[in-house]
């Protein structure tokens, strides 16, 4: 029988984590992630997990601890938000460099100046470039899902890289919805323990994380960008068997009546069930209208986004963070390359909306809609980087 | 050997890992060195404080005095400025 419980996303990453069995857990709190280190703790005091809870005086120290932790071979988990994720920056790369499958929820909050605690994507964006796979959610269902899947996928030996599961900072964090769980042994049997061909061993000694001069260090990242290669099949594979599991499959993208629509909104996490209500409204409306939601957005997955869009004559790209000075957001700049090569390729506009948890309304969504349909029907973009939700 | 005889990515091991232990002994460093230091073992007290200070280390205790190992010595010079009887000196590496 299926097993529903009320959980905020917060939540249900701690859940998740909980059934995956994690070794070791080090984390240091921050809004809006710290239920989830904290509902985790609770865990521990109850003596519910066999976890070993490693308190920190900082998020660096944070993931230096999972830095050491995982390269003993051991499953770590972690999480952590803006300014945290920012202060983790250094050690993030060394995470992924030194090939640890940390598996981290990331409640993803505006960064600072002016202070705010609400969601966007600047946090994440910030870092986007260190080397760790990237899922974004859109509730807290594909929060606990993804946290269970991220293991495997991070712990693959054609992978071993680290991963964010990324949950927009209080829609998602903060927000109780029925969760469908799976049972404990379930997941035992779906993620078995973690197996690493190298670790830390007093009784075999090796070196980890020497100097590489400039006659080695190249080759190092070159290794890295081919274990991001490897990721999009491995995240489609484990897709499917978790969908084997639960009736959830899981892909690098979701698409939604794509197919034959002319134009479409693209967009990471929450703003994706808004845009799909709306592009449902549209449809019966007579618009021709789809949505396309980006689920791994590191790495980002070029081929399959090409193919999903070849066909439209135009897309509005939303970006809930800002690249100041850039031509385009993160995510729109990401489309642009992927679609670069095409010959007939749509046209693209970029939203920049949301800043510091700014709310994206069904009206704004179909305004972005009507937008994309008039530069679908003229081919002329009015504006390259639009600013939806601002005060002028 | 060149940078470019050097093995590449897809035979080194992954993260840089080293899996043979104290190999930091087959890296020579000899070669950084711009002077050498030289011992005069006439001065020489045999008290040590090189071989103490030495961050290398490459100096080397023998029976009664030090001697230095060329193979692992950067030529810091710290050795030399803590001879308390000024036996060590540093001379220009090439230098005739």
């Amino acid at each position: 029988m299926k097993k529903v419980l009320g959980l905020t996303g917060n939540e249900a990453v701690a859940l998740a984590a909980k059934q995956c069995d994690v070794d070791v857990v080090s984390a240091y709190p921050i809004t809006p992630q710290t239920i989830m280190v904290e509902k985790f703790s609770e865990y521990v005091a109850n003596g519910e997990v066999k976890t070993e809870f490693i308190n920190v005086e900082s998020e660096h120290s944070a993931m230096s601890a999972c830095v050491g932790a995982s390269l003993t071979g051991a499953r770590v988990f972690t999480a952590t938000a803006s300014q945290g994720l920012a202060l983790m920056h250094e050690m993030m790369y060394i995470a992924s460099a030194l090939r640890c499958p940390i598996v981290m929820g990331v409640a993803n909050r505006a960064l600072s100046a002016p202070i705010n605690i609400h969601g966007d994507h600047s946090d994440m964006m910030g870092s986007r470039d260190c080397g760790w796979i990237q899922v974004y959610v859109e509730n807290s269902q594909e929060a606990y899902d993804s946290v269970i899947q991220a293991f495997k996928i991070a712990e693959d030996p054609e992978v071993l890289l680290p991963i964010t599961v990324n949950l927009d900072g209080f829609i998602i964090s903060h927000c109780m919805e029925g969760v469908e769980v799976l049972e404990d042994d379930a997941v035992k049997k779906f993620l078995p323990e973690r197996k690493t061909d190298f670790k830390i061993d007093p009784d075999k000694p090796l070196t980890i994380g020497p100097l590489c001069l400039p006659d080695f260090y190249f080759e190092f990242k070159r290794q890295q960008e081919e274990a991001m290669k490897n990721v999009p099949s491995k995240v489609k594979k484990v897709g499917i068997e978790f969908g084997r599991l639960t009736g959830r499959t899981y892909d690098v993208l979701h698409t939604y009546h794509v197919e034959d629509a002319d134009a479409a909104i693209v967009c990471l996490g929450s703003t994706a069930g808004t845009a799909r209500a709306i592009a449902e409204k549209m449809r019966k409306e007579g618009e021709k209208v789809g949505v396309v939601k980006v689920m791994l957005y590191r790495p980002f997955p070029a081929e399959e986004f090409r193919n999903a869009v070849k066909h439209l004559k135009a897309l509005a790209v939303l970006d809930r963070a800002c690249s100041p000075g850039a031509p385009a957001a993160p995510l729109g700049s990401d489309v642009k390359t992927a679609l670069y090569e095409m010959e007939h390729k749509p046209k693209v506009f970029d939203v920049i909306y949301g800043l510091g948890g700014r709310d994206i309304t069904p009206t704004d969504i179909e305004d972005i809609f009507n937008c994309v349909l008039q530069t679908a029907e003229t081919g002329i973009i009015e504006q390259p980087v639009m600013f939806v939700g601002v005060r002028e | 050997m060149s940078t470019k005889e050097k093995p590449g990515w897809k035979s080194l091991p992954i993260a840089a890992i080293i899996p043979e232990p104290g190999s930091s002994m087959k890296y020579k460093t000899g070669d950084w060195r711009a002077f050498r230091p030289i011992i005069d073992l006439e001065k020489c007290t045999g008290c040590l404080l090189c071989w103490i200070y030495c961050p290398e280390p490459a100096i080397l205790q023998m029976e009664k005095k030090v001697k230095v190992n060329y193979d692992f010595c950067k030529g810091c010079g710290i050795c030399a400025a803590e001879c308390p009887v000024k036996a060590i000196t540093m001379a220009e590496e090439g230098a005739k």
